[in-house]
């Protein structure tokens, strides 16, 4: 119990004092899922928004695939970006393997079936009650997919933000693909993976306290943009 | 581009007949009011002659030229307003008839204005009160300078007060020179407000009648039991 108590303070003390490495470690996960959840949302959005409104042959198939991407498991998404990328695989020439920027693709496309399946539903839901009154002021389909776009915007906000912590938590994708190297690859989760197995308790409970209050406030402030875009807009 | 010329109009849904054979002329003029009992196909009738649905069978046209653009308009019994201010609701509906961006918003401002609503032009449209958003949604649809206007049910919600209000600019809209079609089956409504009562039942124009015969001595026993508060269902 006493050992915990030392690495919590030791936790602390690193989190407080800024520590080069800890920064460093939580600024590269930032980066990573911030930019893995902009390129799925930029993706996902509009892609959520389109099987929404149209109606094409196959797009119930789609929806169901959709759905059951949500729960890809992350390891498996590693697994499948590293064949792609390594040497021998079809994009090895781009050599990006173990870099941040294989990582931001594996997040992606961990994260982009959850933004376009969740604003499917969402801007779905509101294309029932919106559909003949835009039809009757003349929008076509790609017309009322903007408009839908932007009118549940705060409930986007909120998927987004759900794809965030998505990204921001997941281990086993970016572990495969980014290798852990230490100052390179290394994220706040691989980094609480490899230090607890190392026995380095205090940065694997500082980050991990970092961790966990950037998940509870991105989820305070969704909430928060929520209930507020409901009282002001209705 | 009236009149407007339904011949031998059918609507059916799964095999189940909602219109049934209605052959009628709407010409300019006399305000026309669609009467009867619940599931009759009154608002149905009204979306086949907006253009929201096809026919099965049959044929609905617009005599006159309209100069290439459609110029009617449909008020909804429940106003779907977009979740932005209530000018901008109505700019957005400008907006997709064509409308120049500066042209927009004045002649946005001038329909608010007429309609009483200025001083609350720039509220989120969703939080005004139900009779506010009815006479919203009334501008919105007389902003688009329509030949005719369709109004399915536009006080069905509404408290008396406010189904005054309503109905003095319904009068003000037609008095601009705008052919009014609605429906409703509120019988005092039809009194105040038509000319003329196409009165249907079980998908069927059962008579055409100008309004003070219509409530005197109704050409058909259905029509007279109808407004003697029979329930026509068998």
């Amino acid at each position: 119990m006493n050992e915990i108590w030392v690495a919590l303070s030791e936790a602390g003390r690193l989190i407080g004092g800024l520590d080069v490495k800890l920064t460093e470690i939580v600024f590269l996960s930032l980066r990573v899922s911030l930019t893995a959840v902009l390129v799925a949302s930029a993706l996902g959005l509009p892609l959520g928004a389109a099987i929404a409104v149209g109606r094409f042959p196959g797009r119930q198939a789609l929806i169901v695939t959709l759905n059951a991407l949500m729960g890809l498991p992350p390891v498996v998404v590693g697994l499948l970006v590293y064949l792609m990328l390594s040497r021998a695989g079809p994009l090895g020439q781009f050599g990006i393997l173990f870099t941040p920027a294989a990582m931001v693709v594996a997040q992606t496309i961990l994260i982009l079936p959850i933004v376009a399946a969740l604003s499917r539903q969402v801007i779905e839901d509101a294309w029932q009650e919106y559909r003949e009154q835009l039809r009757s002021l003349g929008a076509g389909p790609l017309t009322s997919a903007v408009t839908l776009l932007w009118d549940t915007r705060f409930s986007l906000v909120t998927i987004v933000l759900a794809g965030f912590g998505r990204a921001a938590a997941e281990v086993g994708a970016v572990m495969i693909v980014g290798g852990n190297i230490d100052g390179v690859t290394r994220v706040m989760t691989t980094a609480i993976a490899l230090e607890t197995s190392k026995g380095d308790l205090p940065l694997a409970l500082g980050l991990g306290i970092i961790l966990i209050t950037l998940v509870l406030a991105l989820n305070a402030a969704a909430y928060w943009v929520k209930e507020a875009a409901q009282r002001r807009y209705g | 581009m009236l009149p407007l010329l339904l011949d031998r109009v059918c609507f059916a849904v799964n095999g189940k007949t909602i219109i049934d054979n209605i052959s009628a002329e709407i010409a300019d003029g006399p305000r026309t009011v669609i009467l009867g009992p619940n599931g009759a196909g009154k608002s149905v009738l009204m979306r086949l002659c907006h253009g929201l649905f096809a026919p099965t069978s049959g044929s609905i046209s617009w005599r006159g030229t309209n100069g290439g653009r459609r110029r009617h308009a449909m008020v909804f019994q429940r106003p779907v307003m977009l979740r932005r201010s209530a000018l901008a609701n109505v700019a957005y509906a400008l907006k997709l008839a064509g409308v120049s961006p500066r042209e927009r918003v004045l002649r946005a401002r001038d329909v608010l204005e007429a309609v009483g609503l200025a001083s609350v032009a720039e509220r989120p449209a969703r939080v005004l009160s139900g009779g506010e958003q009815q006479k919203l949604a009334l501008a919105r649809a007389w902003a688009l300078g329509p030949e005719v206007l369709f109004l399915d049910e536009p006080t069905a919600n509404l408290d008396p007060g406010a189904t005054r209000d309503v109905e003095s600019l319904i009068g003000q809209i037609r008095a601009g020179g705008t052919k009014i079609v609605m429906t409703t089956h509120n019988l005092g409504q039809a009194k105040r407000l038509g000319d003329e009562i196409l009165f249907l039942n079980q998908g069927r124009l059962v008579e055409r009648t100008p309004v003070d015969q219509f409530f005197i001595k109704p050409a058909s026993a259905e029509a007279d039991a109808f407004i003697r508060g029979e329930l026509l269902w068998n």
